[in-house]
């Protein structure tokens, strides 16, 4: 693998599909759109496989000054391995989902695969300002999703998702223009390392929290996140969740916590407040919803807390924890958004009252549905439970409280959840039209078995997903060490948490 | 001593205009409007040669002692050079497009590319003034031409109105600026820009404070900045479009580069005194025009209303006084003027079901349905107008931002930066009506036939020329503009170093 330009390649790919898209009929832009993101996904297997755990912390870079100011330069560390392979696996998915659209098919997937060449650069920049620009450009191909695509008040959720998310990465470009200003140079890996007084800190953290915030989303910038999802097409609410939610979790590790660890020690009471509202009032929100996509969305919201509590617990266990539910809410919420749209497609509605009873006509629908469901509220065996033990183990060290305000947060997700399933799937079935829906079709199969699979993958054995991000999660945590806060807690605990699976539960479950 | 031989040469763009100019209005006077075609191809010739001309000024970064021609009254550097490729490349295209539209009413006349080519002449003399007399000379030829331009439609009542309130309001702003111009003449004893600088070294009096006033507000009115722009929609949206696509770049590009020229090297010694002139300026155009544009329904008045938005991102790079931030000015404004000739070019291409140009937002409605290459386009040239990246707009907003915090204006670049969400509103709503609006039924895109359906061959030829213009206006400011970025930052810096030889 030496010498070939993997990344570019990856980037590329998709790239050059999404034109190709944009000049044929849909048939011939379906069959484009899932061969360029299989092929995106081979590369991206090929990555994980040639990527040196233990080895060098960047790897596969590439540099080229190609522009004046910034540089096209590109590497990766284990963080962003795992985020790019998520993406590639969940693109082919996402375009197998997308059968119901017929209309501008061609113009669709071409949106799609620019958003994930966007994705990709976004996890695999080194340069600040080649990262804003692959971060901030994401909102055009999707507000033409919703907008094209979606629901009957697309237009406002359009307007509402560019443009909250526009005001907060403008206040983040100031920052990087002064942050470049004042280290000389725009490449990320020595502004990790680089020192900021920390009176400067506090303002460069709060402009990149503007922008992480808002993409994250946490309370109380949230509210454009229910109405995208509710009004975005299947595959377009799978992205969302599954990907670009992550760019903000992606931030605070790549650039909050290594580029100013004073000022977010500082400012973790911040953080671990608006978490704590966010798992409280939001999973309170999701159980009283009639609409599944936006009771989910809220149930994402929730889950983005625990990410932010566990990254801002200066741990090792609360960074892996963050990172493994990051991954893992990739996948499950993803997977629970297609199996909205199964069922979406067939009723076109997604209210929860018109259903009932489908364990029994649509019985293997209601298994994923059910694996699904658990993984979400996080039970052992799935890899919900992996990423959220782990964080909550991380945050206890620091805070008993922040740690019990959380860990509610999963027995309302519990609760939510479970009345979801029980009212979708169990009990009678109320309407005819919802009992005589078909079983899933072996398209759907395709789409709901590998997430599936991976799934139970990381929930058995979350080491696979580990490996690669310990050395940089180390290397964070050792770059976080002089700030950390004291905890309250006094555990003998060793650096490294006990393998999570075998560790009693938190009683939380 | 003045070296005639030498100053000759240097304003050798400028009389071939000048003499081509002359020559053409007589063979417009014998050859009447049949000519007018002809006219118009020999004064784009005329342009693209004094293009060529001013070339190895800008490639070579030439400035000092020998670009400067009639004992300092013309300075021939890379800056004036860099300003004046745009202007003549805005010229030739606003040529390019007048035919097909003036010829539907019958309006096309062999007077328009003299005029044009007359008022190129006066942006050419304006940015190469080292002389407030240059200055005034050059700014007159251009705004009388203008004046004419706008009111070039004598039938139409709005076309009338336009050219009478230009005329009226220019001429006010004239006035204030001559009074500006004589205030510092008083009190510096001199119109040399290079002598007015040295007599403000020492600090600034009450009443040179007041010329600097007048100047920078006289200016302020020809860039169409905020307190000074009322006139700018109404103009704008009563000329011929082709005219207000001219108005919209060339002239536009010309009194930037005058303003920064005068504010640089005439009070360069008293930066403090004016930056908070034009930090108002550019804080109050970039509110005033996002917030202005978001209620039109007028499509030429929208864009009129973008222009001054746009000239408070250019006003911010001038607030800095630094090199960088005059470099980064020539950036936003070489990025500017492609990306808004493009945006006129989709506007002259919209028509309607009886092939009648286009012009209200409304007529966009689903024209990705019916039209999608123009609804690309001008999709393209939306978000970049926005300054969304990857599209190169953004470039021209992260130049211009870096300068300012490298000047440490941090306040003023976050302020700038908020404020551009408004602007983006009004942006992102166009790419809405174009793509996700249904189309309405009798408005422009559902008929839209390419340009001129009733002329034959000939509208055949122009939506070419219409097509070529937008094509490469929009892959100027696609994303592979950023291809560019090291070039174009190259000619920039040597452009604006010119400026501050003298300092």
């Amino acid at each position: 693998m030496e010498g070939f330009p993997i990344l570019s390649a990856m980037l590329l790919v998709p790239l050059l599909g999404a034109i190709a898209c944009m000049f044929v009929a849909a048939p011939a832009a379906r069959t484009i759109a899932l061969a360029a993101t299989l092929l995106n996904f081979l590369l991206g297997i090929v990555l994980w496989a040639s990527y040196d755990i233990g080895g060098a912390q960047w790897q596969f870079t590439e540099r080229a000054a190609v522009f004046a100011g910034f540089e096209w330069a590109l590497g990766i560390d284990g963080i962003a391995l795992m985020l790019i392979v998520l993406s590639v696996f969940l693109m082919p998915i996402c375009i197998l989902a997308s059968r119901s659209i017929e209309r501008r098919v061609g113009e669709y997937m071409a949106a799609f695969l620019f958003m994930e060449t966007l994705m990709i650069g976004v996890f695999a920049a080194q340069d600040l300002f080649l990262f804003y620009i692959f971060f901030e450009a994401g909102l055009i191909p999707m507000y033409l999703i919703i907008g094209i695509w979606g629901g009957d008040n697309r237009i406002y959720a359009s307007y509402k998702f560019f443009l909250y998310t526009l005001l907060g990465s403008l206040l983040m470009l100031i920052a990087m223009l002064w942050m470049a200003e004042e280290a000389g140079t725009s490449s990320i890996p020595a502004l990790m390392a680089y020192d900021f007084d920390p009176g400067a800190q506090v303002w460069l953290f709060l402009a990149f929290f503007a922008s992480f915030a808002v993409k994250m989303p946490m309370w109380p910038v949230h509210t454009w996140l229910p109405d995208a999802h509710v009004q975005a097409p299947t595959a377009g609410s799978v992205i969302l969740a599954g990907v670009l939610l992550k760019m903000g979790g992606y931030g605070f590790i790549r650039f909050s916590l290594p580029m100013f660890p004073e000022a977010s020690a500082q400012l973790a009471w911040l953080v671990f407040a608006l978490s704590m509202i966010a798992v409280v009032v939001t999973s309170l929100i999701a159980l009283v919803q009639h609409d599944m996509k936006k009771l989910i969305a809220y149930s994402s919201v929730a889950h983005m807390a625990i990410v932010t509590v566990g990254l801002f617990a200066f741990n090792v266990q609360g960074l892996e924890g963050a990172m493994i539910v990051m991954l893992s809410h990739g996948l499950v919420s993803g997977a629970l958004f297609l199996c909205v749209g199964v069922i979406y497609d067939r009723l076109h509605t997604r209210e929860i009252s018109r259903y009932g009873g489908l364990s029994i006509n649509m019985p293997r629908y209601a298994l994923f549905f059910l694996l699904f469901t658990m993984a979400s509220i996080g039970l052992p065996g799935t890899s919900g439970f992996v990423g959220e033990f782990l964080a909550l183990a991380g945050i206890y060290q620091v805070s008993s409280w922040v740690a019990l305000v959380c860990t509610t947060g999963i027995i309302l997700g519990a609760a939510y959840m479970l009345y979801l399933y029980r009212r979708v799937a169990f009990g009678l079935q109320r309407n005819e039209d919802a009992a005589a829906m078909k079983d899933l079709s072996p398209r759907e199969y395709v789409m709901l078995a590998p997430i599936a699979a991976a799934v139970l993958w990381m929930g058995v054995y979350p080491e696979s997903f580990l490996a690669p991000m310990r050395q940089d999660i180390q290397r964070l945590d050792e770059r976080l060490a002089r700030a950390a806060p004291e905890g309250d807690a006094r555990l003998a605990v060793g650096r490294l948490a006990p393998a999570p699976t075998q560790a009693p539960a938190e009683g939380a479950h | 001593m003045i070296d005639y031989e030498t100053s000759l040469r240097l304003i050798a763009p400028e009389i071939l205009l000048a003499v081509s100019g002359l020559v053409l209005l007589l063979v417009a006077a014998w050859g009447g409007d049949r000519a007018a075609r002809a006219v118009s191809i020999a004064a784009a010739v005329a342009l693209g040669t004094a293009f060529f001309l001013v070339m190895p000024s800008v490639d070579g970064g030439l400035s000092g002692p020998d670009r400067i021609a009639f004992a300092g009254l013309f300075r021939a550097d890379a800056f004036a050079g860099f300003a004046k490729l745009m202007i003549f490349a805005a010229s030739i295209a606003a040529l390019m497009v007048a035919p097909s539209f003036l010829e539907r009413t019958g309006s096309m006349r062999a007077e328009y590319p003299i005029l044009v080519l007359f008022s190129a002449l006066g942006m050419a003399i304006m940015v190469s003034a080292g002389d407030l007399m240059t200055l005034y000379i050059g700014l007159e030829l251009q705004s009388l031409s203008a004046y004419v331009l706008a009111a070039f439609l004598r039938t139409d009542g709005r076309s009338a109105e336009a050219g009478l309130k230009y005329f009226v309001l220019g001429a006010l702003a004239s006035g204030i600026l001559l009074f500006g111009m004589s205030l510092t003449y008083g009190f510096a004893g001199t119109t040399s820009l290079a002598g007015i600088r040295v007599s403000m070294v020492d600090g600034l009096s009450t009443g040179a404070m007041f010329g600097l006033v007048f100047v920078l507000a006289g200016l302020a009115f020809k860039i169409s900045a905020v307190p000074f722009h009322m006139w700018t929609p109404d103009v704008y949206e009563g000329a011929p479009t082709p005219v207000t696509a001219f108005f919209a770049s060339a002239p536009k590009v010309a009194a930037v580069a005058l303003t920064a020229r005068v504010a640089i090297e005439a009070f360069g010694s008293q930066a403090d005194a004016w930056r908070q002139i034009v930090v108002f300026a550019a804080l109050a155009s970039i509110i005033v025009g996002a917030l202005g544009a978001i209620g039109q329904t007028n499509i030429k008045r929208l864009l009129a209303y973008s222009s001054i938005n746009n000239v408070g991102f250019i006003l911010i790079g001038l607030a800095c006084a630094t090199a960088s931030g005059t470099s980064a000015m020539l950036v936003y404004l070489a990025i500017y003027v492609p990306m808004t000739l493009a945006g006129f070019v989709a506007v002259l291409m919209l028509r309607d079901a009886n092939g009648d140009p286009a012009e209200r937002v409304t007529d966009l409605s689903g024209l990705s349905r019916i039209r999608p290459a123009l609804a690309w386009c001008l999709m393209i040239v939306m978000f970049s107008l926005a300054g969304i990246p990857p599209m190169f707009g953004f470039w021209g907003k992260f130049v211009v931002f870096r300068a300012a915090v490298e000047a440490d204006l941090l306040v003023l670049a976050a302020l700038g930066v908020a404020t551009s969400v408004i602007g983006a509103f009004y942006y992102i709503k166009i790419v809405k009506v174009m793509f996700f609006d249904e189309p309405a039924p009798g408005t422009a895109a559902v008929t839209g036939a390419g340009t001129g359906t009733n002329t034959g061959a000939i509208a055949m030829r122009d939506g070419r020329a219409h097509w070529a213009l937008l094509v490469i206006g929009t892959l100027l400011v696609s994303p592979f503009g950023f291809l560019a970025t090291g070039w174009l930052g190259n000619l920039a810096d040597r452009a604006a170093a010119s400026l501050f030889l003298v300092a």
